[in-house]
């Protein structure tokens, strides 16, 4: 017998007050709105038992009140200028992201059918529609934004989004089939600030020797929270390359799945993340071998100061199958406040035997004798733990598509106060 | 140069400082005046970059007693970045390492904080490029080394010399320079040792910390300091320096010793 805990009520009410102000589902996602809904409806929230939540607060997300509402009534006007040769799409979760729009040569929109036939794929691939937040986002999202990649031409796509409006919620699901050979730059935009919820799905696949450069930059202010998922599928040849940046959420969970379904892909990917104030910053990633000679290369980096938390749980799953896998892990974290935390595990799970597989973890503080150079030549102690707070991070930025540099996430993560704020 | 009427930069009185609650400066006494340069040499472990680091203000050491004026100022009050400022220049004996910061934003903003200090304006990125390929020259040091994160990977003859080149852009009125001469190859030796020259004026002095006369011979020393055991034990000419490369520090230790005995011989004298 399971007794229900004053915290589950709490958390089963939070999500029966969100459906019961949810419109009745219609269009393209009815179905999987309408099981998203039932899933919704029938789970609890994650709690902190569960040892995939056990280090997320989720405090900040329950104390959101998101209901139906538009999460930015409209196109903020100080976004900076497009990356010449970048298509630039504004996501509000509701409007159709390509009307008007003119799509470039090898981009083209899947047909209800196609995506009837392709949603939830990926998804299952990498073992995680029935994770809370992929239910959340089904309950929720309205519209999908699916895309087929194809041709010789690489595209660069920017995709952005703003939630602003109080208690607001805005649901982004996107799939992208990458046929083989193709190549696509994306670049992710997401703000958040207010009392808003973004919840995020994408989906992608990569056919054999298809190349996909992804960069996720969100930059929130609190009390908006973010949940991603990032489902990829890798065939062969293929090239995932992921860079994602986050600071300012009040909670920011982010879950970028992999797999590389018959081996023989690289997988690059790249972290970073700031937990300042009372912020929660989460990434879980999860890559998975399924055959032979497949590499990855992960660096997860964290900042965590005032009384921050960050968090990395980084599985890599290498079965019998996956003879010959190279894969390696770091995880390098800064503390920066004593009430701060950092929480960084690998898990890796490795059953065949000929593979390289290489993982650390570091935490450390500012280094006294680089913060006293530093001041000996004449450079003020915030000044100097702002340049090593930069070193750090300069890192973990190096590999971003043009379009999501045009934003300078840099300057964004480092800047003092509030990471939307106007820069110089 | 010794120019009796020059100002008095440095003054140290009766310095004592610790780390960890171990006493390792023990009465340390120097003047420096505009002009002056000054050698101290003495053995592994005598005190010699305890007492650099004490001027520059790092925070591991505590000083437990004595004085230290800068032009009068007294400069263990400063935090470290206004000592800077003002212009007191430490170079390393070693060079720290500061991976992902640019070499050349680094110097930018250091030589800025002097600038801004001396009542000059802030020069962009612009003007500071034109200014440090100039004084780039003064070490010889490729442009290559801008562009890479501060000592990250350089060699420790690279490292010494973008200290001096650091040096050349802050202009500091002293400056102490702790074995700036080790490590570098004999060429590299008479390059950082031209450039030390070069900088030298009238107007400020210079504080060589060093363990062989080599150094000596290109940059000529108006005082040579012996430091033992955490004080400074001789004063002398540049011939002085001369002597200890010939007898080596055997007699440091019979003085060291005549002087405890002394000292303790006569409790009373510590009673004025
Ligand atoms: N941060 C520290 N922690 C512990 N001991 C220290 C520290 N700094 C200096 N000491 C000790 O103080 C003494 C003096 O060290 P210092 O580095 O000043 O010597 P030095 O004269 O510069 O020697 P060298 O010629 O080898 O450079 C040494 O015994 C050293 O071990
Ligand atoms: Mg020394």
């Amino acid at each position: 017998m399971v007794l229900a805990s004053p915290v589950s009520n709490l958390h089963s009410a939070w999500a029966s007050r969100l459906l019961e102000g949810l419109p009745a589902v219609t269009g393209d996602l009815a179905e999987l709105q309408r099981r998203g809904r039932a899933a919704l409806a029938a789970t609890p929230l994650p709690q902190q038992h569960q040892e995939d939540w056990r280090f997320t607060d989720l405090s900040p997300l329950t104390a959101l009140t998101p209901r139906w509402r538009k999460a930015c009534p409209e196109l903020p006007s100080d976004l900076p200028a497009p990356a010449p040769g970048t298509l630039r799409l504004w996501l509000d979760g509701r409007g159709d992201p390509l009307a008007g729009v003119v799509l470039p040569a090898g981009l083209t929109p899947l047909s209800p059918a196609e995506l009837d036939g392709a949603l939830g794929h990926s998804l299952a691939a990498v073992g995680c529609e029935h994770h809370w937040p992929v239910q959340f986002n089904h309950a929720t999202a309205g519209r999908c934004l699916a895309l087929r990649v194809s041709g010789p031409e690489p595209i660069s796509l920017e995709l952005v989004s703003a939630a602003s409006q109080p208690e607001s919620l805005l649901p982004l699901r996107l799939l992208l089939l990458l046929e083989e050979q193709a190549e696509l730059e994306l670049s992710q935009v997401l703000l958040g600030s207010g009392s808003s919820l973004t919840s995020l799905v994408l989906e992608a696949h990569l056919g054999r020797g298809a190349r996909l450069r992804h960069a996720v930059i969100a930059l929130g202010e609190a009390p908006a929270c973010l949940l991603g998922h990032l489902a990829v599928e890798q065939e062969s040849e293929s090239r995932y390359q992921l860079s994602t940046a986050s600071r300012g959420w009040a909670l920011a969970r982010l879950e970028p799945r992999i797999s590389q379904l018959s081996g023989a892909a690289h997988t690059q990917l790249t972290g970073l993340q700031l937990a300042e104030e009372r912020q929660v910053a989460v990434t879980h990633s999860w890559v998975r071998f399924e055959g032979p000679d497949g590499s990855l290369e992960q660096l997860h980096k964290a900042i965590a100061d005032g009384q921050g938390r960050s968090v990395f749980n980084g599985a890599v799953r290498v079965p019998r199958a996956a003879q010959r896998t190279n894969a390696s892990q770091l995880s390098r974290n800064l503390l920066l406040s004593p009430q701060a935390r950092i929480d960084t595990k690998p898990e890796l799970e490795i059953v065949a035997d000929d593979v390289r597989c290489a993982h650390g973890a570091t935490v450390s503080r500012l280094q006294l004798d680089q913060l006293f150079y530093l001041q000996s030549r004449g450079i003020d102690v915030e000044l100097a733990a702002n340049l090593l707070k930069r070193g750090f991070c300069a890192e973990a930025l190096q590999q971003l598509p043009t379009a999501a540099a045009n934003w300078r996430p840099l300057e964004r993560l480092l800047r003092q106060g509030s990471p939307l704020g106007e820069l110089p | 140069m010794i120019l009796p009427d020059a100002e008095l930069l440095l003054q140290i009185v009766d310095l004592h400082a610790r780390v960890d609650d171990q006493p390792i400066l023990k009465g340390v006494n120097l003047e420096i005046r505009a002009g002056e340069i000054h050698a101290v040499m003495g053995r592994n472990g005598s005190g010699k970059s305890t007492l650099s680091k004490v001027l520059a203000g790092h925070p591991s050491y505590r000083v437990t007693g004595g004085s230290v004026l800068f032009r009068g100022e007294d400069l263990l009050a400063l935090p470290p970045e206004q000592r800077a400022r003002i212009g007191v220049f430490l170079g390393f004996q070693y060079p720290v390492e500061i991976p992902g910061v640019s070499n050349l934003e680094f110097l930018r903003v250091a030589t800025n904080a002097r600038r801004l200090e001396r009542g000059e304006e802030e020069l962009d990125t612009f003007s500071f490029e034109d200014l440090v390929h100039e004084r780039l020259q003064v070490v010889q040091m490729d442009p290559a080394f801008l562009a890479r994160s501060v000592n990250e990977g350089f060699s420790g003859g690279e490292k010494k010399r973008n200290e001096i080149l650091q040096m050349a852009l802050l202009e500091p009125l002293l400056a102490i320079l702790d074995e700036t001469d080790s490590g570098l190859d004999i060429d590299a030796l008479r390059i950082v040792a031209g450039g030390v020259n070069h900088l030298a004026t009238a107007a400020n002095a210079t504080l060589l910390i060093t363990h062989y006369q080599r150094l000596l011979d290109v940059i000529t020393p108006d005082f040579v300091h012996v430091m033992a055991a955490g004080r400074i034990l001789r004063t002398g000419g540049k011939e002085l320096a001369l002597e200890l490369e010939q007898r080596g520090y055997d007699w440091v230790d019979q003085e060291l010793a005549d002087q405890e005995l002394a000292n303790q011989g006569a409790p009373a004298l510590g009673v004025v």
